[in-house]
């Protein structure tokens, strides 16, 4: 296999460095001619944008973690000297914390959009998996970061999160006394947070390597939800997607631009501006939006452990949606009930997320416990069943049957492509 | 059909952003003030800041501390370095030890923090009847409602209505969540005397001070909102550039 690479790069240092480390045939290969699904809408920008989001957070974060003071008695101020001595501090840190809420935004956008075109069914059931686990691992790390400045929501939240802990039987209060480092939270579980905290996105880089190199593999899905037949389906990645990616990137650069210059605090609870202070409860203990709905499950079900089993379950669950949603047809464009079931799920989750924000008391008890109800109801019953009994509509034939309409011609390639076609069927 | 579905996308983007307000904890009906700050071009009103200051300065700070404010910062409101040297000047600061091991006390300086009124948060408990006046540093961003509830708290004391019991010391308030509040009425008409001739009514402190901690609590404001103009109007035609470009590329592609 050893062997040195045959590079067709006709400038000199590229074409000495290609012919012993192929980078740029590699990247010409998955970024440059590779062959993507012409049909691609907006909702295929998210992927990119998430890509480019933990990448602010890591540029952003590095920055931060040179001024602050992983120190109970010295964190709080610590980030209030980065928001007023530290030059552009300010404008590091509002990044970094709105910076989170949009990774949020995209990334369930980006779950959304993999749910509504099926992208999670075979053979890509492997790429959606790694996909939870990044899910998984974001949570964790925005957790942690959200412990760190030391206001009274960071202490009261890392609390009460790392106190579901003690639900498991046995091992439970041992692996809180693990998780602070302590008896209670303190000084040791501020440092380890920050220390995993530091540690957790470059773990993050690694699984959305492994995310993208799956996904290079099966090739993408797309809104039809159909395999690609021929050449003429595809476009190279570069210019057509660079080019669609950028104007995703530019919109989104302008929401960020809009939160940290104009409302940088609108996402945040006041009560981080308060100290943290171990002898005195916020009257409300509320995570930051992005886990209301799961914060909405865990409240819903009047038992510790079966709370936090049913939280956690709420995850998990997605590591086996492959094999739940039991329909051979992919895009929900051709599943009318599937299409349904899918806003109705949008709309659950969006009222998850309202009951979290509120004190568990009166009617928002009712709507907690029903939402969640139907939550894994969807999943577990709902769309096992519809497989079985789903009338889905015809689909097209290929990618650009339903592009061309009848018309005739491609892209610039289509010509070509056209001719390999008809040598290779 | 592309700019809709343009339009779509940054909806889809800007949705979630708004949806935690409709979440948001039911907060009490707060009256709302215009404020000089507020709105993506304000700026903190400079007379009315400073006039904040002199209350801060004559009536807050007697209890609050400002730990995380230094006299320099005074320049974002509009006080020359005479002047601010001047203010820092009129405290007595710990000045370490000296050549001799023993500690000694200078005046203050513009690179000093505000001087604390109490030693320590156990003394200001023991001084104000076992309650701990918050510090006032970021006090503004600390409070559901911002600068409208600290105004409407200033001015918002009250006989309790009939029939409430009220604890031993507490006093009423319209605003205060539980309307028990443990500092007493701080400001009153006349309370401090403005060199402006601005006539100092309840209201006009309290709307003086409310600017002013709004602005200790965000000195970096009208930076960022200038900052975020250029920002905004860059992105925007980036946005526009980046558009063009996209449809340039795939004009020949039928999709």
């Amino acid at each position: 296999m050893a062997g040195l690479h045959n590079s067709e790069f006709s400038n000199p240092v590229i074409n000495w460095i290609d012919t012993r480390l192929p980078i740029f045939t590699m990247m010409q290969k998955e970024y440059g001619s590779f062959p993507t699904p012409k049909n691609f809408n907006y909702f295929w920008n998210f992927g990119a944008l998430a890509t480019v989001n933990l990448l602010l957070m890591i540029a952003t974060g590095v920055f931060l973690a040179m001024n602050y003071t992983p120190n109970t008695s010295m964190a709080f101020e610590s980030v209030q000297r980065i928001m007023r001595d530290v030059n552009y501090g300010w404008l590091l840190r509002y990044l970094h914390s709105n910076g989170a809420s949009m990774f949020f935004i995209v990334v369930y956008i980006h779950i959304f959009r993999g749910m509504y075109y099926g992208s999670y069914k075979k053979p890509r059931e492997l790429l959606w998996i790694l996909g939870v686990v990044i899910l998984l691992l974001m949570m964790a790390t925005a957790f942690m970061g959200y412990v760190l400045p030391w206001g009274q929501m960071s202490y009261w939240g890392a609390t009460v999160i790392t106190n579901l802990f003690s639900a498991i039987p046995l091992v439970g209060d041992s692996i809180v006394t693990l998780l602070w480092g302590g008896f209670s939270v303190d000084n040791p579980t501020l440092n380890r947070f920050f220390s995993l905290h530091y540690l957790m996105p470059f773990v993050l880089i690694a699984v959305v390597f492994l995310h993208v190199a799956a996904l290079h593999i099966t090739g993408s899905n797309n809104p039809l939800g159909i395999d690609v037949k021929t050449p003429q389906d595809t476009l190279p990645f570069h210019p057509y997607y660079t080019a669609k990616d950028s104007v995703g990137m530019c919109v989104w650069a302008m929401v960020l631009a809009a939160l940290v210059f104009f409302a940088p605090n609108f996402l945040g609870d006041p009560a981080n501006f308060i100290p943290a202070n171990p002898l005195q409860t916020p009257a409300e203990i509320v995570p930051e939006w992005y886990f209301l709905p799961f914060y909405a499950i865990l409240r819903s079900v009047p038992d510790k452990l079966g709370g936090v089993s049913m939280m956690f379950g709420s995850i998990i669950v997605l590591f086996i949606l492959p094999w739940l949603d039991t329909s051979p047809v992919r895009s929900a464009r051709f599943r009318p009930i599937y299409r349904v079931l899918m806003w109705v799920l949008v709309i659950d989750l969006l009222a998850l997320g309202a009951v979290g924000a509120h004190r568990p008391e009166g009617i928002w008890v009712v709507i907690g416990r029903a939402s969640t109800a139907w939550y894994f109801l969807h999943f577990l019953v709902l769309l096992p069943l519809l497989g079985k009994f789903e009338k889905t509509l015809p689909l097209p034939d290929s990618i650009s049957q339903p592009v061309l309409k009848g018309g005739i011609g491609g892209g610039p390639l289509a010509g070509a492509a056209a001719a390999q076609s008809m040598e290779k069927n | 059909m592309r700019p809709v579905a343009l339009a779509l996308f940054a909806g889809l983007l800007a949705g979630p952003a708004l949806v935690p307000a409709a979440f948001a904890q039911d907060a009490a009906d707060l009256p709302k003030q215009n404020w000089s700050f507020a709105g993506p071009f304000g700026t903190y009103d400079r007379a009315s800041a400073q006039r904040g200051f002199q209350v801060y300065k004559e009536v807050c700070s007697a209890c609050h501390s400002m730990k995380l404010v230094h006299y320099r910062d005074l320049s974002g409101i509009g006080f020359d370095a005479k002047q601010i040297a001047a203010i820092a000047a009129t405290v007595e600061v710990s000045g370490g030890v000296n050549d001799d091991g023993e500690p000694f006390n200078r005046p203050g300086l513009p690179s000093d923090m505000f001087k604390s009124p109490f030693a320590n948060d156990n003394a200001a408990r023991a001084a104000n009847n076992g309650a701990l006046p918050p510090d006032q540093s970021v006090l503004l961003n600390a409070r559901e409602g911002g600068a409208d509830y600290i105004y409407d708290l200033l001015t918002g004391y009250a006989d309790p209505p009939a029939g409430m019991t009220m604890g031993d010391g507490m006093n009423y308030n319209k605003y205060f969540p539980g309307h028990q509040i443990a500092m007493g009425q701080p400001l009153h008409d006349d309370q401090v005397v403005y060199s402006d001739g601005t006539k100092a009514t309840i209201e006009q402190e309290a709307r003086d001070v409310t600017t002013f901690l709004a602005f200790v609590a965000n000195p970096e404001m009208e930076e960022r909102k200038r900052l975020g103009a250029k920002a905004i109007i860059f992105l925007a035609l980036l946005t526009g550039v980046t558009y063009a470009v996209k449809r340039r590329v795939w004009a020949d592609v039928d999709h």
